[in-house]
């Protein structure tokens, strides 16, 4: 019954998709040659002009330049003409970076907050503050101390994936259930063991919960990130892409940001199945 | 009593209110516990049963008063009173065996893993799960969850048992079958334990000495019911000893009306909170270790039975 299921859901999702795709060939076909004009003056105006050709590409033209990207992703032609697979290469080990410090911070922080009640109350007004700005907000803050724009982006990263963790982190370890704690301490065990075996694994759920939310937001943000400081990147990629008017590159680009995406959550979704227990 | 292997000696507990102020759980409260001796402690929800439990256990600590325990004042949670969770309490992500191997780990943090597991392993076998030692508390029935607790509590080897209500989230039949159990273990192992229930049964099966204790707030120990049965009692014929229905029915009647009117009852008498009345309900006089072995000739349970004979046993005629 659940693999039928399964199955015709998957067809229901190719119907949808041969419905869309077939739309946007449909819709952008073109019109065929409009006007006779003198060759010399057809050049200058362009395809769109005088055959009619539509100005956005189809579905056709992506999947060639797909297809072309596919077959040399780590090309490296000078600053402005690199790799699909280089600019994500980049944009990954960023996200990555950044996502390692903010771990490393959030975790220990979000325990402490979890932990302590009075650490709890008096870290809260600085949560509620910083939580709610745009991490990009923060960029030309972080150009003008770091005074180096991919150190920037990865602090902007950063920042970013710290407030979701932490306080998913805070939440799970202040959570743990009263009767765990009481087991721990009739069996004298210590603060660090108490920790680490019984509220790591009973807030562990949570807190990939947490890391889950911070990847997502994490890759939302590099996009724009490197969009403003440029050089590398997937999102420098579709900024220099729109200057070229490339749409099929941008195209390309945007559905790769995607696939990237969901890669990445599905990482932690898998670790977050890992550490969860039934009860 | 002379042996007081476990002496609570005028605890209070007071909370504060929520309107400013404190509510008094219970004042100036004594009680002693032998070794080797199953107690429980049957009262009203809200009498502070719980509180002397987890008083016992360390988890709470009393306002005033001490708890001495083989000789020492309590400071706190120790490996030498183990607890057992209504809620069974099993930690989730440990299979049988690591819940069991973690409270052992934790009393011998010296001892190499083989050591861990057998000591783990021969009180899994105690409790009868032999076989289900890799499976996870989720794939457990209640009954099993709750033999790991006892198992997990054994294990540490204590010098009290305490148990808060450990069979009430468990249906008639496994509740049958874990307090039979919990005796066969508790007498061949001579564990001193402490339980607090709301059933009458189980306390007269289990149980070598009753404490009454008075509705709360401000409750009082009112009394101590010694239990007349005999050592080797079975489930099975518990009920058809001729001294059954007077233990009930006296732990009943104070349940049902001596637990709400214990203060007017006792007005004008001197209730002395550190001598509390011991009373041996079936058994006509005071002098009860020969009486036991005699038929006893009228049966017959009645509630005025059990009044009467409180009232035989005022304080001062049991020592």
């Amino acid at each position: 019954m659940s693999q039928s299921l399964t199955l015709r859901a998957a067809l229901v999702s190719l119907v949808i998709f041969g419905l869309f795709v077939t739309a946007w060939h449909l819709a952008t076909m073109g019109t065929g040659p409009a006007v006779e004009m003198d060759p010399e003056y057809a050049k200058l105006v362009g395809a769109t002009a005088t055959q009619g050709k539509s100005a956005m590409p189809g579905p056709l033209d992506v999947a060639q330049k797909i297809w072309e990207h596919l077959k040399n992703p780590f090309y490296d032609r000078g600053p402005n003409d690199k790799g699909l697979g280089i600019q994500l290469a980049f944009s990954i080990a960023r996200v990555l970076t950044g996502y390692f410090f903010a771990v490393l911070v959030a975790i220990p922080i979000g325990f402490l907050i979890g932990m302590s009640p009075i650490m709890n109350r008096a870290l809260d007004p600085f949560i509620q503050v910083l939580k709610p700005i745009s991490p990009l907000a923060w960029m030309p803050l972080a150009l003008y101390t770091i005074k180096d724009s991919s150190l920037s982006s990865i602090f902007v990263i950063f920042i970013c994936s710290v407030w979701p963790m932490m306080i998913n982190t805070a939440f799970g370890v202040a959570s743990v259930r009263r009767e765990w704690l009481n087991v721990a301490k009739t069996l004298e065990v210590g603060t660090l063991r108490r920790a680490f075996t019984i509220i790591l694994p009973a807030a562990a759920p949570t807190i990939l919960t947490g890391m889950r939310i911070s990847i997502g937001i994490a890759w939302l943000v590099i996009v724009a990130a490197e969009m403003l400081v440029g050089g590398t990147g997937i999102g420098y990629f579709v900024w220099n892409e729109w200057n070229n008017l490339s749409i099929t590159n941008v195209i390309t680009a945007i559905l790769v940001i995607g696939l990237v995406g969901m890669l990445l959550d599905q990482i932690l979704a898998r670790a977050t199945r890992l550490v969860t227990f039934p009860e | 009593m002379a042996d007081k292997f476990i002496s609570v000696e005028g605890i209070t507990r007071r909370f504060p209110a929520p309107g400013g102020g404190t509510t008094t759980v219970f004042e100036d409260l004594w009680l002693s516990m032998a070794r080797g001796e199953f107690t429980c402690i049957i009262g009203h929800s809200g009498c502070g049963k719980t509180t002397v439990l987890n008083i016992l256990a360390g988890l709470d600590r009393p306002s005033s008063g001490t708890v001495i325990v083989d000789n020492q004042a309590i400071e706190g949670p120790s490996l030498d009173r183990a607890v057992i969770f209504q809620s069974h309490a099993l930690l989730p992500w440990r299979s049988v065996m690591g819940n069991v191997a973690y409270a052992v780990t934790s009393k011998w943090r010296a001892h190499r893993r083989e050591q861990v597991a057998a000591q783990a392993q021969k009180f899994i076998d105690l409790v009868g799960l032999t076989g289900s030692e890799h499976k996870r508390p989720a794939e457990l029935s209640g009954g099993m969850k709750q033999r790991v607790g006892i198992a997990r509590a054994l294990a540490i080897e204590p010098k009290i048992m305490l148990m808060d209500e450990p069979f009430s989230a468990l249906d008639a039949l496994t509740r049958g079958t874990l307090q039979d159990e919990v005796r066969r273990i508790c007498l061949e192992t001579g564990q001193t334990a402490f339980m607090i229930t709301h059933d009458v049964d189980e306390a007269i099966y289990l149980a070598d000495r009753i404490m009454l204790m008075t509705n709360g707030p401000e409750a009082v120990l009112a009394e101590v019911v010694e239990n007349p049965l005999p050592k080797d009692r079975k489930r099975s014929d518990i009920h058809k000893h001729p001294l059954y229905y007077g233990v009930r029915n006296h732990i009943i009647d104070f349940l049902v009306a001596r637990s709400r009117n214990f203060v007017t009852e006792m007005a004008g008498q001197q209730h002395d909170r550190r001598n509390i009345p011991v009373v041996r309900p079936g058994a006509p006089g005071p002098v009860v270790a020969t009486e036991m072995l005699m038929p006893v000739p009228a049966p017959r349970p009645s509630l005025a039975q059990g009044r009467a004979l409180t009232a035989q046993n005022q304080p001062g005629r049991n020592r």
